[in-house]
């Protein structure tokens, strides 16, 4: 460890602000990528499922006798 | 030549093999980015000129290197895509070029917040900080293009052409530090020599690439995966791998 107390740790040798900024805003871009990419999956499956269940109906209904 | 690749053409054989090897980039990523994030931050010795803020290298040269590698790999994918007409390569290249803009964005930010307390500028238009954010406007083109068309056939095709234009700011990037006067320092560790940095300060850099790589592979092959999902959505594969699962 190149740090005595936890207090030195985040004082970064007076470069607090700089180092702690960059890995903040890196991770958070790095998460946020991240999540974007896996909330496109769910979007996805959520249209495709929604799609079946409707072509589904359609079939459904096609076979009910009463329809126009 | 190379056979054993041909099966990969078919998209839902990709699809698979994309999932297969998810898990364990991401897994890597995950450990890499821990161990070395704790390394860098914690237990590497502070540089004797720039003292604790030098730590800033360990997020800003990885980044770099691989806003630089993602690039190169659209490029040789968006030439497959073009010269062999594989679609699923002209995939790759949409699913990368986020994944770019992200790396090239934090390497100009990690840039700035660096450069502030040792240069005592956010920001100087030199060869080295213009031609990276050239690299970021090419990726943020490349995205733009490719969602310009809805003709996604044509949109690869358009996309992959600005890719391979595009390629030639690599090189200038790289030695840009060389060609021009500039605040920026020459390269560390990718040139043909021993890397000019300690030991104890190099393996958490290494480490730190590694996470960056890897979790470059994981983010786009999830993304290759959402990819071939939309433009295959109404295949028989898709509905029952999707139906399955819900």
């Amino acid at each position: 460890m190149e740090f005595n107390s936890i207090a030195d740790f985040l004082d970064m040798g007076g470069y607090a602000f700089y180092v702690w900024l960059s890995f903040g805003v890196s991770f958070f871009a790095l998460i946020a990528l991240l999540a974007s990419s896996l909330r496109t999956q769910k979007k996805i499956k959520q249209t495709v499922q929604a799609r079946a269940a409707r072509d589904e109906r359609v079939k459904a209904a096609s076979q009910l006798e009463n329809t126009l | 030549m190379w056979k054993f690749l041909h099966p990969y053409a078919k998209a839902q054989r990709s699809y698979e093999l994309a999932g297969t090897l998810l898990p364990w980039f991401a897994v890597l990523a995950v450990v890499s980015f821990v161990l070395g994030t704790a390394w860098g931050l914690a237990f590497a010795p502070a540089d004797y000129q720039q003292g604790d803020s030098f730590r800033i290298i360990y997020i800003h040269v990885p980044s770099a290197i691989m806003s630089m590698g993602v690039y190169t790999s659209m490029a040789i994918a968006a030439l497959i895509g073009l010269v062999w007409q594989i679609r699923l390569s002209d995939m790759a290249v949409a699913a990368m070029a986020p994944v770019g803009a992200v790396f090239t964005f934090i390497a100009l930010f990690t840039g700035a917040a660096w450069g502030k307390p040792m240069w005592g500028a956010w920001w100087v238009w030199d060869a080295r900080l213009t031609s990276e954010l050239i690299l970021l406007f090419l990726y943020l083109g490349v995205i733009a293009l490719y969602n310009a068309f809805s003709d996604k056939a044509l949109a690869g095709k358009a996309a992959g052409i600005l890719t391979l234009v595009g390629w030639i700011n690599v090189p200038i990037i790289h030695f840009s530090v060389e060609w021009w006067n500039t605040l920026h320092q020459g390269a560390t560790i990718t040139k043909f020599a021993k890397p000019s940095i300690a030991g104890p300060m190099l393996w958490p850099l290494l480490i730190m690439l590694l996470a960056f790589t890897c979790y470059f592979a994981a983010v786009m092959l999830i993304r290759f995966r959402n990819e071939i999902l939309i433009r295959e959505s109404h295949r028989p594969w898709v509905k029952q791998l999707l139906l399955k699962s819900a």
